[in-house]
This record gives C-alpha cells, structure tokens and sequence, in this order.
C-alpha cells in the first residue's frame, strides 16, 4: 500500500517536472524563432532607454535652440532638431517613456478586469455566466474607437483617463480568452481530481487553472501593447490624446506631418521609432504564439 | 435563416439603445455649455437658445424628447452652426466617406485576398513570406504615418498625384484610398492565408485532386468559397475600422467627409452634432457586423444546415 502511494506521489512529480519543461520546451522553441528574438531584444533595449531617459537623454527635455531652429541630422543633434531647436532624439525618448508607458499600464488594466472577469464567468458558469459574458457581447458590439473619441472631449485629454479608457476597450477579448480557458479547464480530470481532494476553489485557480490558462494570456497580452500604442498615437495624432508639454511618438508624428515638406526628419524618425516598437511586439507576440502553441487567431 | 437573421437584429437593439443612453448623457455630463464659450450673450437671448436647444427642460424629457426625435430620423440642430441641422452636415459627408471606405476597401480586398492565396499556395516558400512580410509592415505601419509618408514622396517629392481635396483634381483619390486600404490589405492577406491553409488540408480538396482536377480550379472552385468565410467576417469590425480611419485620413488630405466632421465637432465641442454623429455611426457600425455576419454563416454551410435546422 505504502508502495503505491509512492509510485503515486512519484508520478505527480514526473507529471510537475513535465510541467516545467513545457516551458523550457516553449523558451527553447522561442530562441530558435530569429524574428521573435530580435523583436524581445530591440523591446528591451527601448524599455532600458525609456527607463534610463533622464539620465542619458543628450538635452534637456525643455531645451530650446531657436537661433539655431530646425536643422537636419549632425554631429551635434544626431536626428536633427526641430522648429524651436529642439533635439529630437531627446524628443523621442521622452516620447518614447509616453508611449511605453501608455501601452504597458493600459494593457495591464485590460489584464487586470480581463482575467478576473473571464475567470469568475468561466469558473462559477451558470446563470452568473450567462449574465457576464452577455454584458461583454453587448459592450463588444459597441463602436469604442468612437466612444473613446467622445470620453477624451467630454472628460478633456488627461492621460490617466487614456489609460482606462483604452484598458476598458482592450479587456473584452482578455475575458473571452480567460473564460474559454477556464471552462475547459475545468472539465479536466486533473481539475476534478482536485476538487474531489477538496481542494478550495481559489487553491485550484492558483494552482492549476491560472498556470495552464498563462500561455494564452501571455500571448495575447504581448498582441495586445501594440493595438493600445497604436490607439493613444492616433489619439494623439489627431490632438486628442496626449497633450503639450508632454509628448509621445503620435504626438511627434503629427507635428511632423505638419513640416514635412521642409524638415522630413521630423516625421520620419519618431514613425521608425514608432513602428520598430510595433514590429518587434508583433513579432514577439507571434514568436510566442508559436511557441507556447496557442490557437486561435489574433486577428 | 430568417430566425437567424431576426435574432441577430433583436441583439443590435439593445445596442443602439444603449449607444444612444451612453451618448446622450455622456455629452450632457459634459462641464461647460455650449454657448458660454466665445461671445458674452444676453440672457434673454440665452433663454431663447436654450428654449430652441430644449435645455430649458429637465434632463429626463430633454432625453425622451431625443428619443422622439430619433425615432423620426431627425437628429436636431447644430449647436455651431446655427440654421444647419446634424442630418443635412451628416448628409453632406456620407456620400464623400462612402466612396472613400469603398476604395479603400475594394483596395484591401482585390490585393489582400491575391497576396494571402497566393501565400498560402506555397506555406514557408519565399511565396509566403515575402507577401507576408509586407503585410506585417502594413500591420506595423500607422494610417497617419503613412499618409504623410505617401504624400511626402508622390505628392512632393516626385509630384505625381496631389496631395490634398477629393475629386477637384483628377488623381487625387488615389493616396487617401491607399492610406485608408494598405492596413486592412495586410489584415485581409494575413487571414485569408490561414483561412486557406485550414481549407487546404480538408479531405474533400483531396478529394478533388485525387479526381485529377487541375490545381488553379481547385483553389478557385473549392477552396476559395471556404477558405474567405474568415475574409468575410472581418468585413463588420474592418467597417468600424475604416470608419474610424478616416477620422485620420480626411484630416490628412483634407477631405469634406463625415470622419473630418466628427474630428472638427469634437474640437469645437459641437455637442448636438457629437451625439448625432455617434449615434449614427454606431447605428452604422453595427448594421454593418449585422450583415457581415450573417454573410460568413450564409457561407459557411455546416453553420447554415445548424440555422436552418432551427438552432438559434
């Protein structure tokens, strides 16, 4: 009897070391994905820029310059400056901390409500579920983009509200995932063995359902940075997003496209830093779509 | 089908009305009237305007009386421009941002469905990723980012197409159609090629070649009809999209369409035209879903056997 409670202990061990080579399986899958690795790299190198920003910025953030006033890429000013003699490097970095930060904080909110709501819904069902996931039918029907356009002039352009009213938009799609997840997740034998040893239902969510529903919100959650950057720079390119004196790389794209004529620098330069930055999520989140073998579309 | 279709259209109900509440209070709830602004008004005047604008009443029959209203199709007065209402400044731009959304879309369509077959043709070949890539840098690349690109180097640079109005000068609907159509091409490209891929490894396509059908009729006569139901989909949400595209790309080329007006009423906080506009392209956008939908289940037949065997 003692021999066998062993071997069953030992196969729930094999089962927890099967569990972690998943993921060095998943990780290993990664590194081989060479687009994937660029874009996880030049993401990190921007997060490390932004985060650093203060410090190695070549001007100050305020540093005007008008007699010298837009001048094109030189040993001085490596992307050139713009109207008011301001560097535009330093710009886009400050941009650049705006953007990030827009796009990471409005993900995490959508993560946040996403996945607690996704996780209720699936994990309770019933008459509760039926409730919640209709409320995210009827909200996923409405036209946001438009909706946020009207919550920035009703409420005035503060960042704060972008965050949340973006995070509201994105948090839909994170529920249904979660919720899928859940639900299927539960009719598995391991989850019901759990209960049955009576397990409390928040230990089987951290332990076993949380876990085995990461992959997808991993994945999505990496597919979704972009789509939230993407959103606050055309906020922004159109005046309604980020305000002056601060900026962000929608707000610098849309000065640029003013100038253009004279000064191409100024449009060109924050658009690649723009969508290097998209490029690398996107692949990124791809790489680990395929990695971390998720199904489902993106799109 | 028809149950289908119904039920379908008692969910966009509750939508709209929602749409409308949402909107109306929304703007309401808004600090400042519209007509402290600029000039100092006389107060009787004030009374008089607020009589004509309805603001003198409480905000619950201001709202009921909007709903009457609505249900008329009469979405009210502007508050900027006084004598015009919203319907005639929503008339006005509908046909421009119609046929706008209507190239851009032809554009998404016509290169997106050839380059995502095309890839999906010859999976992990250089015919897949060469036409994917692209779509990635479609994906990757900003409507306003690349209008102005767009601008800079055929308006500009090389002076081959003009670079703002819409239909003034013959050419000049080209670049803000490109603008509009390149990231949605990407997104056709990328699905269509998924949605083919799945298709092609049915039995039945076997099936067809094991009959010695030649391959282009293979692709076109079966595969095709299955492998764009994901195409067909994504047209609703591709509406929204377009829509709110060319919010950027009307102010960008400077075009008198309906997204240039609703970027300009949001700027002059024009409140009757804001609720106005957003009523009707919400009530647009989710017609829009509506038919799509219902096209992708008219499409796919297991989906249609289950509609008109009685399912909901």
């Amino acid at each position: 009897m003692s021999s066998q409670v062993s071997t069953d202990s030992q196969g729930l061990l094999d089962e927890a070391e099967q569990g972690a080579s998943l993921w060095q399986d998943a990780w290993i899958r990664l590194r081989r994905n060479r687009m994937a690795v660029a874009g996880g790299v030049t993401l990190l190198l921007f997060i490390i820029l932004a985060i650093l920003t203060p410090w190695i910025a070549p001007y100050n953030y305020e540093a005007q310059d008008l007699d010298l006033g837009a001048s094109a890429p030189s040993a001085a000013h490596w992307l050139g400056t713009d109207v008011f003699g301001r560097d535009v490097l330093t710009q886009i970095m400050y941009g650049g901390r705006v953007s990030l930060a827009v796009g990471f904080i409005a993900t995490a909110v959508a993560l946040l409500i996403g996945v607690t709501w996704g996780a209720v819904a699936g994990y309770v069902g019933g008459r509760v579920d039926a409730v919640m996931m209709r409320m995210v039918d009827i909200l996923y029907a409405l036209p946001f983009m438009i909706f946020i356009v009207l919550l920035m002039v009703v409420f005035g352009r503060n960042v704060l509200l972008l965050f949340l009213a973006i995070g509201a938009v994105e948090w839909l799609t994170m529920a249904r995932i979660m919720r899928s997840q859940v639900q299927s997740l539960r009719q598995q034998e391991f989850v019901e063995a759990a209960i049955s040893l009576g397990l409390s239902p928040t230990a089987i969510i951290r332990k076993h359902v949380v876990p085995n529903a990461l992959g997808p919100i991993i994945v999505y959650t990496t597919l979704t940075i972009p789509s939230v950057m993407l959103l606050e720079a055309f906020l922004s390119f159109l005046g309604l997003g980020i305000q002056p004196p601060q900026t962000s790389w929608g707000l610098l794209i849309s000065y640029g496209a003013e100038t253009m004529e004279e000064y191409p620098w100024l449009l060109i330069f924050p658009g690649l830093a723009l969508t290097t930055t998209l490029f690398s999520l996107n692949f990124l989140g791809d790489g680990l779509r395929d990695a971390l073998d998720v199904r489902g579309s993106k799109d | 089908m028809l149950r289908f279709i119904l039920s379908r259209l008692l969910q966009a109900i509750p939508v709209i009305f929602i749409v409308i509440t949402a909107t109306f209070f929304l703007v309401r709830a808004a600090p400042g009237g519209p007509f402290d602004a600029e000039k100092v008004v006389l107060p009787e005047v004030k009374r008089a305007l607020e009589a004509q604008y309805r603001l003198d009443l409480p905000l619950h029959e201001q709202y009921f009386a909007y709903l009457g209203d609505l249900a008329q199709g009469e979405l009210g007065p502007s508050f900027k421009y006084p004598g015009r209402s919203v319907n005639e400044i929503l008339f006005s731009g509908l046909p421009v941002t119609a046929e706008l959304g209507l190239y851009a879309l032809l554009i998404a369509l016509l290169i997106g469905v050839t380059a995502g077959v095309f890839a999906s043709l010859k999976p992990n070949t250089r015919q897949d990723y060469i036409p994917m890539s692209l779509a990635m840098i479609g994906i990757c690349m900003p409507s306003f980012l690349l209008g102005p690109l767009l601008v800079l180097v055929f308006g500009i640079y090389l002076e081959w197409l003009p670079i703002s109005g819409w239909g003034a000068i013959p050419g000049d609907k080209v670049l803000p159609s490109i603008t509009l159509g390149a990231a949605y091409a990407a997104y056709v490209a990328r699905l269509s090629r998924a949605g083919m891929l799945e298709i092609l490894s049915q039995d039945y396509i076997r099936t067809a070649r094991a009959k010695g059908l030649p391959e282009w009729l293979v692709v076109v006569k079966h595969a095709l009809r299955g492998g764009l139901i994901p195409v067909v989909a994504f047209l609703g949400p591709a509406f929204a999209g377009l829509l709110a595209g060319s919010f950027v790309v009307e102010t960008i080329f400077q075009i008198p369409g309906l997204g240039r007006f609703y970027v300009q009423a949001a700027f002059n906080r024009d409140y009757t035209m804001i609720l106005g506009t957003t009523v009707f392209l919400s009530s647009l956008i989710v017609l829009f879903n509506l038919v799509s939908d219902v096209a992708a289940a008219w499409l796919n037949p297991r989906l249609r056997s289950q509609i008109s065997g009685g399912g909901k």
